[in-house]
């Protein structure tokens, strides 16, 4: 998708993190990406490195990229499991009664801040 | 060193926008979708059947996405309905903030529905939300059954499916129930509307669903 803009997105929520806690630099980001959130982790975390050069509180921070696989959720049995393709369907039970609980996330989870 | 614990979406500020101008446009009675697909798959031929057979019964505002051109606006505009285009000028895909300037500064309450054409994309578009109540796919049968299958993040999200360009039929290797499979398996309930634009045939079956949505909304308030 757009791994250059959201690697700045996630370097601005981190800039004014770091500010509010009144710190100096950042060391690391984990971030959570859904499988089917179309983000490469890779090539996210090289444009993150890449920008966070340019930011002298941020330069040297690392990105840590968590890929969260699908997982439906059945209202029939209640059961939560990772479907082996992307099939709305439990893989327990056979119904198609399925919510998405995990899989298409795109969440900044925490900063490793000094 | 120390961890903060953030939580938060990467898209938080488009988010936040998107949630703004589902407020306001719920609270002027506006049913909205977000019309999306890959390019060249008939999305604006369909939106001008569909405006030509909902504009005598609604007061209706299209925006249109595009990389580059009015050439979309000025088609749509053409059945009477206003039309207004955003150049995105490279970007593959709306966000919430584009579609709230263009909103910005207008009385919703003197609207019944709103459409916005997302840029031709498969992918990027189904990562912002835009405020919108529904999420429209078009899938044109010149493309291939399988592409649910290779899309599936769209295909997830998407509240309707039409299925343009069905007179093709006849000269493409393209098999309907195949294509259903696919989108079923992502999103099982999720109507399925083929049409040919061409012919007109199908348009009545999505605009009915377009009319049921409309009138299912709590009145402005």
């Amino acid at each position: 998708m757009h791994e250059l803009s959201l690697a700045t997105s996630i370097l601005d929520v981190a800039a004014a993190q770091l500010a509010a806690a009144g710190r100096t630099r950042l060391l690391r980001v984990e971030v959570a990406v859904g499988e089917l959130a179309a983000v490469l982790p890779d090539n996210l975390a090289f444009c993150f490195e890449v920008l966070a050069e340019d930011r002298p509180a941020l330069a040297g921070a690392h990105l840590d990229v968590q890929v969260r696989p699908l997982m439906v959720r059945c209202r029939d049995c209640g059961g939560e499991a990772h479907p082996p393709r992307p099939v709305m369907r439990c893989p327990a039970c056979g119904s198609s009664r399925v919510e998405v609980s995990s899989g298409q996330e795109l969440e900044i989870v925490a900063l490793e801040v000094e | 060193m120390s961890r903060i614990v953030v939580a938060e979406p990467v898209l938080k500020a488009n988010d936040l926008v998107a949630a703004r101008t589902r407020g306001l446009l719920h609270d002027a009675g506006v049913f909205s979708f977000n019309m999306m697909s890959s390019p060249g798959s008939g999305k604006t031929s369909l939106l001008v059947r569909v405006l030509e057979e909902l504009r005598a019964d609604y007061r209706i505002l299209v925006l249109v996405g595009d990389i580059q051109t009015e050439n979309d606006a000025r088609r749509l505009r053409q059945t009477g309905v206003e039309a207004i285009q955003i150049v995105t000028g490279g970007t593959c895909h709306l966000e919430a903030p584009l579609v709230q300037r263009h909103l910005a500064g207008r009385d919703l309450s003197e609207l019944d529905l709103l459409v916005i054409e997302n840029v031709g994309n498969l992918v990027c578009p189904a990562g912002y939300d835009l405020g919108e109540d529904c999420k429209v796919v078009a899938l044109s049968v010149t493309e291939g059954d399988d592409k649910p299958e290779k899309y599936p993040g769209i295909f997830l999200r998407a509240q309707a499916v039409v299925l343009t360009k069905t007179d093709l039929l006849p000269y493409v290797p393209f098999d309907p129930a195949v294509a259903e499979r696919h989108i079923r398996d992502l999103s099982p309930d999720v109507p399925i509307f083929p049409v040919s634009t061409l012919r007109g045939d199908g348009i009545g079956a999505f605009t009915g669903w377009i009319r049921g949505r409309i009138s299912a909304l709590p009145r402005a308030r």
